[in-house]
């Protein structure tokens, strides 16, 4: 259900750039979608489609998925997240807060926390297409 | 690139009255303990009150409350609403965490905070109190952002040294225009006035002091116990003291 939350937050930051831009409508938004949030694209699509409303009303959602992928800052291997893959119940707590994977993941050749993600992380509007 | 979690911040704690932010720059000088205290205390009063634990890597007001994160999870309601214990409305990343450690660099503190701050429901609220970490770094900078009405409730020892980093604490909250609610000298052993003195030396209010209490420690863990000892009395005066104005 931490879709809506996010959903709520695109719909606010959309609306705000068409105030700012003296936009009359949206008309499409490109979400790049970070693999360890592990959104349910259904549900998001789903409540952006029930909160647009007015300059937004209409609006199509693109979503792209970004994998996430992992690089050891010690030994220098690289994995992704499916690789790795944790039991459901740190899964989930990833879902709600990425940044747990450094207290639940470790690097699987040699057992490091310290590690960058890069890509996966974190939900992004790459574009807005509006009319004046 | 935008990152939607940014807008949506400050519509998260809109609904909330007053943010109190506790904080010292020095460790281990009873940070999480008073906020753990004057968060239950606001309860009891009848406030309507929240605490967010933001010492993601060491955790420890759910000690304090006796929290169990086997026990309590956060409710899932178009975001995360945080649970309540002892009429607190509690979020910390203990529920996330179990009972590991989450050695996090400061762009990844930064990253949980925005995660935390977008996703919570605090609905409407008297006060928010915030535990911070030991330190002057990434995460205050980033609550300095976010936190635009925060109030900074400082807390340190009687130490020479503790009060050096205060002082820094000070002068940089000063200097960006944060709102200071005062200074509170805890773990207090004998009656030397050194930090009365500085503080209000350097123009801050001196709030009160708190002496070290040795029956603290044994009653961590109950709430009954713990709003019983001579330490929540003092915390007790000094808030009132401080509401007042
Ligand atoms: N007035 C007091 N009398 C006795 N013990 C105290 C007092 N104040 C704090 N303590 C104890 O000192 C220890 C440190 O307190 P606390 O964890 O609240 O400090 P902190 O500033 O949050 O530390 P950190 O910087 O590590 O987060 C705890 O064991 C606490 O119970
Ligand atoms: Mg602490
Ligand atoms: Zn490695």
């Amino acid at each position: 259900m931490h879709e809506w939350a996010l959903a709520e937050a695109i719909i606010s930051a959309v609306s705000q750039i068409a105030e700012r831009g003296n936009l009359r409508a949206i008309k499409e938004v490109t979400l790049r979608i970070g693999e360890l949030q592990q959104i349910d694209r259904e549900i998001l699509k789903f409540a952006l489609s029930q909160m647009a409303s007015g300059k937004l009303a209409g609006v199509k959602f693109r979503m792209k998925l970004v994998r996430a992928r992992f690089k050891c800052r010690v030994c220098g291997h690289k994995w992704t997240f499916n690789e790795n893959s944790p039991p459901n119940h740190i899964k989930e707590a990833i879902h709600f807060i990425p940044e747990v994977a450094y207290a639940h993941l470790r690097c699987p050749r040699c057992s490091s926390p310290d590690f960058e993600i890069s890509g996966g992380r974190g939900i992004w509007i790459s574009s807005v297409r509006g009319v004046k | 690139m935008l990152d939607p979690r940014l807008s949506i911040i400050e519509d998260r704690l809109s609904n909330i009255e007053r943010i109190i932010v506790v904080s010292s720059g020095k460790g281990g000088v009873g940070k999480s303990i008073i906020t753990s205290t004057i968060a239950l205390i606001l309860a009891r009063e009848g406030f309507k009150v929240g605490l967010l634990d933001l010492d993601f890597t060491s955790p420890t007001t759910h000690i304090a409350l006796g929290v169990s994160a086997e026990k309590i999870q956060p409710i899932e309601d178009r975001g995360i609403v945080p649970p309540e214990v002892h009429g607190i409305k509690y979020m910390s990343l203990i529920f996330y965490l179990g009972d590991k450690a989450a050695p996090l660099r400061g762009n990844e503190i930064s990253n949980a905070l925005l995660e935390v701050l977008a996703i919570t429901r605090w609905g409407k609220l008297d006060f928010l109190l915030v535990d911070m970490p030991p330190g002057i770094g990434d995460l205050m900078l980033d609550v300095l952002k976010y936190f635009k009405r925060a109030n900074f409730l400082i807390i340190t020892s009687s130490s020479k040294m503790a009060f050096e980093t205060v002082r820094k604490l000070l002068l940089l909250l000063r200097g960006l225009g944060a709102e200071i609610m005062g200074v509170i000298e805890n773990i207090k052993l004998d009656d030397s006035t050194y930090i009365r003195r500085e503080v209000n030396a350097l123009g801050e209010k001196f709030l009160g002091e708190i002496h070290f209490d040795e029956n603290l420690e044994e009653a961590i863990g109950s709430v009954e116990k713990l709003l019983k000892t001579k330490f929540a009395d003092e915390v007790r005066s000094i808030l009132w003291e401080l509401l007042k104005t």
